[in-house]
């Protein structure tokens, strides 16, 4: 559950695109270690922008990014060092159409030289067994379904033994019959005590397995709350017409 | 031989009149050999230079996109003949190269600023192949190898370029066709390529047609079934990539 152990801080972060697009306007929040905050709202409404700015694949036009005590966003910071603590899983999984499903997860932890080849294969296929793909240990990405891809593509990211996890929008491109068995993973994840920040459309999801719910709507963060205060009691007129538009 | 008799009454201006073949047909032998060298080597030569350019021009840098992108505008948009001239009378006017034969026929004092011109204006071309190649990659491979804390460099070797090389051997493959053709403009320079040879034998023969429609047929004979064959590879890999 929530604790006062903050792991993220976001500081009045704004982010304008080149075309002029303001996608986030003057926002701040903070993640505690364990956290599972969802991150829901209209498309557009800069969800994704907001997660890209966690681990800095979007540059914040001003504002900060603190993660463990340091601010990210200041120059010379070792990116590539502070990406390693942070997992993402993408909408369209990006899992490497070229590399075997266990070079895919064993890729970065040998190149970065945190485990030894046969260590990072051993992990690895540790981690397939858990969500029960081990067999497809030597397929290819092109062979798998959907919900196959996105399984492990968080296995990948959990292969690098991440402080935090990044999903953004990790369902939406699956066959609805395939949306379950990723939402599996992930409540595992969440009941293990990983901090997870999830941009989702399941609003299931959100109330059920989330900490805390952020609504955004126009670049902005309107509102933050726990799961049942946000969609039972919600305090903002936008809120209130966004979930009576969903659910 | 028995078919020299077909040409007996040819005219010297006739096109097919190849009574010249039994004494020459090593000058053309030679001028394939000669050609497929150069076509070979300059477009391997011009493949590193050529990502290297490929980078450059996708880099955040203005200066360094700057530096690439004026490289390949000269060799873009200046004749290779001029190129080659300038290449070969004025680098290396100034760096000799010994006169040394490669086998038998391959002259380096030649060969070597033919090479060069051709291996630095096919990497202007290449790099603009590798640049759309890399570019057709997917951006959320560089992301999802970023968010895994590789490098920006370990992202584009480990990740994209692997696929956007098979992206781009097609390509590859038919700048090897272009060379075939545009090393013709080395025989102004005395290369013994394909084009030299036919040129040679017109001259020495007075029969002024026959050694070009030949030297056509040759270059035909080889370009085609290969671009062909690269069609038909490229139809195979793009089924291969479907999902």
């Amino acid at each position: 559950m929530a604790t006062s152990n903050e792991i993220i801080r976001v500081e009045h972060v704004c982010k304008t695109f080149d075309g002029g697009i303001k996608a986030l306007d003057d926002c701040s929040l903070t993640i505690g270690q364990g956290e599972v905050v969802s991150i829901i709202g209209p498309s557009g409404s800069g969800k994704s922008t907001m997660l890209r700015c966690l681990n800095l694949l979007e540059v914040p036009t001003s504002g900060k990014v603190i993660v463990d005590g340091v601010d990210i966003t200041a120059d010379k910071v070792d990116l590539d060092k502070h990406r390693r603590k942070m997992g993402m899983v993408f909408q369209h999984f990006n899992l490497f159409p070229n590399m075997t499903v266990k070079r895919n997860i064993t890729l970065a932890p040998v190149r970065l030289k945190l485990k030894s080849r046969a260590e990072a294969e051993a992990d690895a296929m540790r981690l397939l067994d858990r969500i029960g793909l081990a067999d497809k240990a030597d397929a290819y990405p092109s062979m798998l379904s959907g919900g196959q891809k996105q399984r492990i593509a968080i296995v990948r990211a959990l292969a690098m033994q991440p402080e935090v996890m990044l999903f953004d929008e990790p369902t939406s491109a699956l066959d609805p019959e395939m949306v379950g068995e990723v939402l599996d993973v992930m409540k595992e994840l969440a009941l293990a005590g990983m901090t997870m920040v999830v941009v989702t459309h399941e609003m299931g999801f959100a109330r059920e397995v989330g900490d805390r719910v952020i609504f955004m709507d126009s670049g902005k963060i309107v509102e933050v709350n726990t799961p049942s205060e946000l969609f039972d009691h919600p305090q903002h007129e936008r809120t209130r017409l966004f979930l009576s538009k969903i659910l | 031989m028995w078919w020299s008799n077909l040409f007996k009454n040819m005219s010297s201006a006739s096109f097919f009149n190849f009574s010249f073949l039994p004494k020459y047909a090593a000058f053309f032998v030679q001028g394939v050999e000669y050609t497929l060298l150069l076509a070979v080597v300059s477009v391997a030569l011009a493949v590193l230079p050529a990502l290297l350019l490929a980078l450059m021009r996708l880099s955040k840098s203005k200066l360094i996109r700057g530096l690439s992108g004026a490289y390949i505008a000269v060799f873009r948009s200046t004749p290779l003949l001029v190129q080659l001239s300038i290449i070969y009378f004025g680098l290396f006017g100034v760096i000799n190269i010994p006169r040394y034969s490669l086998f038998g026929f391959v002259d380096l004092s030649r060969f070597i600023p033919g090479v060069v011109a051709l291996a630095l204006n096919s990497s202007a071309y290449v790099a603009e192949i590798f640049r759309a190649g890399i570019l057709a990659v997917d951006a959320g491979q560089m992301e999802a190898a970023r968010s895994l804390g590789l490098s920006k460099f370990d992202g584009m070797q480990l990740v994209v370029l692997p696929q956007a090389i098979k992206n781009v051997l097609p390509a590859l493959a038919n700048e090897i066709i272009t060379m075939v053709k545009e090393s013709s403009i080395c025989s102004t320079l005395g290369m013994a390529e394909l084009m030299f040879g036919a040129k040679a034998v017109a001259s020495s023969t007075y029969i002024t047609l026959a050694p070009y429609t030949l030297a056509a047929l040759i270059y035909f004979c080889i370009n085609f079934p290969a671009s062909k064959a690269i069609e038909a590879i490229e139809r195979r890999m793009r089924r291969g990539d479907k999902q």
